[in-house]
């Protein structure tokens, strides 16, 4: 007889192991699938996983999953400080859009101008733009007791109206003939989020996102704050006792994660992606709920789960395109992924008890 | 001082790979990046048969290779270079929104061709080419104002761009000139490809009283609520979508890349590759008309066949005037033919279409 027994104290050795597995347990029933395929599941993982890092063009892809990995990153540490509060902000991707339109907004009320001062403008606005729109879902939940979790999904869905109402009118390029989308914030310098070092993938955003990882660490480690959210996660009834105010930190949680969420999708705006579009947005809102769960909630595992992530999309992509894995099988082992990370995540609080069971 | 190095040898390995590749090898290497899944139905769908319509023709001498569902801005560019770092001569980049990042990458490898679809931006190693879809919409829209019994039309865009306005009015004004009373109903569903959304459009349309419904959206859900409610008819939209004939599916419009794509490839076996601008239609194949089914009645099946030859051998142009704009202002005069200018750019209606077009 197997049964499940609560651990007295959860366990400290597999909250650290459980990615470990989770990824080796991915690797084993994704080579699974590509066989099934028909295709060589070690060649595939390889590609997936050893190309990228280490294979011929790794010169390429290893600034990719700076490029890549750092929105997810800048992303996920907002919403982890959320999470570990028991506050469910779902919708960073709406405030990424947002973020991306108040900022290239910004940018693009300058052109032609050119000053050193127009990018840092757009920052700002980028982050005001992230932050207004995960407000409303804040001062909703702390005035009327609103569930953030479908007010800021919702949201999500405004925000894409919002952009495709942008990409179309107010913000398209005059120079465009009729075609929806902005001009290119690539050609226009002051509003270029250029790469620091030429071809090292280093740009604000991958700074920004460094600096976000610091902070987060320096305030769950050592400010009072940071106690506070992690006492209102694990003990709600304790933080009350404590004189932790929920108000006020729900508005501090969701606040910073839609800045950092606007901030990413400003920095994507005006480097990688270069214009506003109807398809500006392709999921890093989303995917950063899983980074963040991914990498504990804790900023350094966050850092790590963000590059892998990214690897697995930089590496699925050659594989497709060496191998021929179709895409879909590509999102089922990053599903995979997430799916164990979160089965093995029982064997945290629980564990198995081999023998019989003693009479109730 | 380590970076400093990691970017000398990129630099080299970069220089490197685009001239071995690019001349000397043996296999023209061929990309292509897709938007949606090869299985959608419809628009990748079709790039895809272009693309297994190189490797057949050239069996060996080509390798072909695809990624699909590659989102539009620095995915699509990571994938570009991907290919371009692999080898590959010539790259055909299948979305609209794959413009700028076709540039950019263009300009890092000018040894390797790349084939925008429907964009307006070249360069030396960047050509262009679309499909005049429109000429279908003409063909459509004959059949669909011929037929609809009341008299509304239903219409599903994607996104307000020119292409799907020029295809809004190439079906009105042909809908109209048989059916004076016929109205269009349009919803835009901000979507290429969104089975749910697509089919929602459609219940819509056939709830407010639409018995004919056209799409300009890649997935065959529409004809599939067409078909649940009976009495609709729908035209295959990219794709044939034959598996829905004889009813809902009375024809449709297919775009055919096959000849375009195998031209193409041929021309970088050659040498004789040059960057140019191709619009095709019905008459050099890159649209093709889906067989009229039987659900047609004979005589309207003969004047659509009839246009389809005149718009093929270019004797008639679906934009002729007299036409105007919807705000009532002059377009064409009697007899004029509209420009490609004004058709590549076109963002107005023609008189008659209700609404706006949303900004």
């Amino acid at each position: 007889m197997i049964r499940l027994e609560k651990r007295p104290q959860p366990s400290r050795t597999f909250a650290y192991l459980t990615p470990l597995l989770a990824v080796l347990a991915t690797f084993f029933f994704g080579g699974l699938l590509f066989a099934a395929l028909g295709k060589d599941p070690v060649a595939s993982i390889l590609t997936i996983f050893w190309e990228p890092l280490f294979g011929e063009f790794s010169f390429y892809y290893r600034p990719q999953l700076l490029i890549k990995g750092a929105p997810l990153v800048l992303i996920a540490i907002g919403l982890s400080l959320g999470f570990k509060a028991g506050i469910w902000n779902i919708g960073a991707e709406g405030q990424y859009i947002m973020g991306a339109l108040f900022g290239a907004g910004v940018g693009l009320a300058f052109y032609p101008a050119e000053s050193f001062l127009i990018f840092p403008l757009m920052v700002l606005a980028g982050g005001f733009g992230g932050w207004l729109w995960a407000m409303i879902p804040a001062v909703l939940k702390v005035k009327f007791g609103t569930n953030e979790i479908l007010v800021s999904l919702m949201l999500v869905y405004v925000a894409e109206q919002f952009l495709a109402s942008m990409s179309l009118g107010l913000l398209k390029n005059p120079e465009g003939f009729g075609f929806p989308g902005s001009r290119n914030l690539q050609q226009y310098d002051s509003a270029h989020n250029a790469e620091i070092i030429v071809g090292s993938g280093m740009h604000w955003g991958v700074v920004a996102a460094l600096i976000a990882v610091i902070f987060a660490y320096v305030l769950l480690a050592r400010h009072r704050l940071g106690f506070a959210v992690r006492v209102t996660g694990e003990a709600p009834r304790a933080a009350r006792f404590a004189g932790v105010n929920p108000s006020r930190l729900i508005l501090f949680c969701l606040g910073t994660s839609g800045l950092l969420a606007g901030l990413a999708g400003l920095f994507e705006v005006s480097g990688p992606a270069g214009q506003i579009s109807i398809d500006f947005n392709v999921g890093y809102g989303f995917t950063a709920i899983i980074v963040a769960f991914l990498g504990r909630l804790h900023p350094i595992g966050i850092v790590l789960a963000g590059l892998l992530m990214a690897l697995t999309y930089i590496g699925g992509d050659i594989a497709q395109s060496q191998l021929g894995l179709p895409a879909a099988a590509i999102q089922v082992f990053q599903g995979m992924l997430l799916f164990f990370l979160l089965a093995l995540d029982m064997f945290t609080n629980y564990r198995l008890h081999f023998g019989r069971t003693e009479a109730a | 001082m380590k970076i400093k190095t990691l970017l000398a040898s990129a630099a080299m390995a970069l220089g490197l790979a685009t001239s071995v590749y690019a001349d000397g090898h043996e296999k023209t290497k061929v990309g292509f990046v897709y938007v949606g899944p090869v299985g959608d139905g419809g628009w990748t769908y079709e790039h895809n048969k272009g693309r297994l319509a190189v490797e057949e023709e050239f069996g060996d001498a080509v390798e072909t290779v695809f990624v699909e569902n590659v989102a539009e801005g620095p995915d699509s560019e990571r994938v570009m270079t991907q290919m371009a770092l692999d080898g590959a001569d010539l790259i055909f980049t299948t979305s609209f929104g794959y413009m700028d990042p076709t540039i950019n990458i263009a300009k890092k490898f000018p040894d390797v061709k790349f084939e925008h679809a429907t964009g307006y931006k070249r360069a030396d190693n960047v050509s262009t080419y679309s499909a005049r879809f429109y000429e279908g919409r003409a063909i459509q829209g004959h059949i669909a104002g011929s037929m609809t019994k009341s008299n509304i039309i239903g219409y599903i865009g994607s996104f307000p761009i020119p292409e799907v306005i020029r295809g809004i009015n190439s079906a009105y004004i042909h809908a109209k000139k048989v059916n004076p009373d016929v109205q269009f109903k349009i919803v835009w569903a901000y979507t290429w490809f969104d089975p749910a959304k697509e089919a929602d459009a459609a219940k819509v349309l056939i709830e407010q009283g639409a018995d004919v419904v056209l799409q300009h959206t890649d997935s065959t859900a529409p004809q599939a609520a067409a078909q649940e409610a009976g009495n609709v008819i729908t035209f295959g939209q990219a794709s044939d979508m034959g598996q829905y004939a004889p009813l809902p599916r009375v024809s449709s419009i297919i775009d055919d890349w096959a000849p375009y794509y195998i031209a193409r490839t041929r021309a970088v076996m050659d040498g004789t590759w040059e960057s140019k601008d191709t619009w095709d239609g019905i008459g050099a194949g890159m649209v093709g008309i889906g067989e009229i089914s039987d659900a047609v009645p004979a005589d309207i099946k003969e004047q659509a066949l009839a246009m389809k030859t005149a718009i093929a051998d270019g004797s008639y142009h679906p934009f002729t005037g007299p036409l105007k704009k919807q705000d009532g202002s002059d377009w064409l005069a009697e007899g004029e033919v509209a420009d490609d200018g004004t058709l590549a750019g076109m963002n107005f209606y023609v008189e008659g279409l209700e609404g706006d077009i949303p900004q």
